[in-house]
């Protein structure tokens, strides 16, 4: 029982990544403005709130089965106060800190209409923060982390991610953005 | 009185969800901000909304980046 929780726990954080990789890629197009090929711009924003909610899902899974696994050794109070943890702590409590950031992310992410655009926004913008150290937590804590597949993917998620980071940043980032700036469509 | 979709021009970035949700009633301008087609009035803020769009509209005041939008009128007074 013991190994099924340490092998569940190790690929259920691996989806929850490759997940949170595909919500935050979807969300920077969602905040383009554009469709995706056929799907229409609602439908990106749905897909980018699933994909959220279902990586958090996985991270939820994630948690509670090394919670259950004697050799993770992870106490309660690991799963929201960072770096105390037993093995490898530092690796571990990014992993944490993570999590605290996915906790923030999603619950204003669902109470948005109460809470107003501004306080969503500025809690929404940690995503960035969160990304990089959840990845980083993979690749320094996960038993498969310093796996040459794993770096290969690991490369590959930071190249996507940067890459549509890079094109956020652009003057031609917005659908809109030619005719805001002056030029007629 | 019919419902109407109010933006609130304050928040609206021309996003272009509203328009994609509700296209018999809303059509977008160059800039992508919306544009009411059976407005007679001119007026831009608040939209007419039919019975049978009501639905559609509710999905657009959800799912609006920019919380934008919100539906004023009878039938959603009465429901809310």
């Amino acid at each position: 029982m013991d190994e099924a929780m340490w092998a569940f726990g190790r690929v259920s954080g691996f989806i929850s990544l490759a997940l949170f990789t595909a919500t935050v890629l979807l969300g920077i197009l969602t905040r383009s403005g554009r469709p995706l090929i056929a799907l229409p711009r609602f439908s990106v924003t749905l897909l980018h709130r699933n994909f959220a909610l279902l990586a958090s899902v996985f991270l939820g899974l994630h948690v509670g089965s090394l919670l259950l696994d004697s050799y993770a050794k992870l106490n309660p109070i690991d799963v929201l106060v960072p770096f105390l943890g037993s093995y490898r702590p530092f690796w571990q409590g990014l992993g944490t800190v993570a999590l605290d950031l996915v906790l923030a992310i999603v619950i204003t992410g669902l109470l948005r209409h109460r809470i107003g655009q501004r306080t969503f926004k500025a809690v929404h913008w940690l995503s960035y923060a969160m990304w990089p150290i959840a990845l980083a937590h993979a690749i320094g804590n996960g038993t498969d982390g310093t796996g040459k597949w794993f770096l290969i993917l690991a490369a590959a998620s930071v190249a996507a991610v940067g890459g549509a980071g890079a094109w956020r940043l652009s003057a031609t980032f917005l659908e809109t953005s030619k005719a805001r700036q002056g030029g007629m469509p | 009185m019919s419902d109407t979709l109010h933006i609130d021009w304050t928040k609206c970035d021309g996003r272009g969800l509203c328009t994609e949700l509700l296209p018999a009633l809303l059509a977008r301008d160059d800039w992508g901000y919306p544009v009411s087609r059976r407005s007679r009035s001119g007026n831009r803020t608040d939209v007419p909304i039919g019975a049978d769009s009501l639905d559609a509209a509710a999905d657009a005041v959800r799912l609006c980046p920019r919380l934008a939008l919100s539906l004023v009128g009878e039938r959603t007074s009465r429901r809310a």
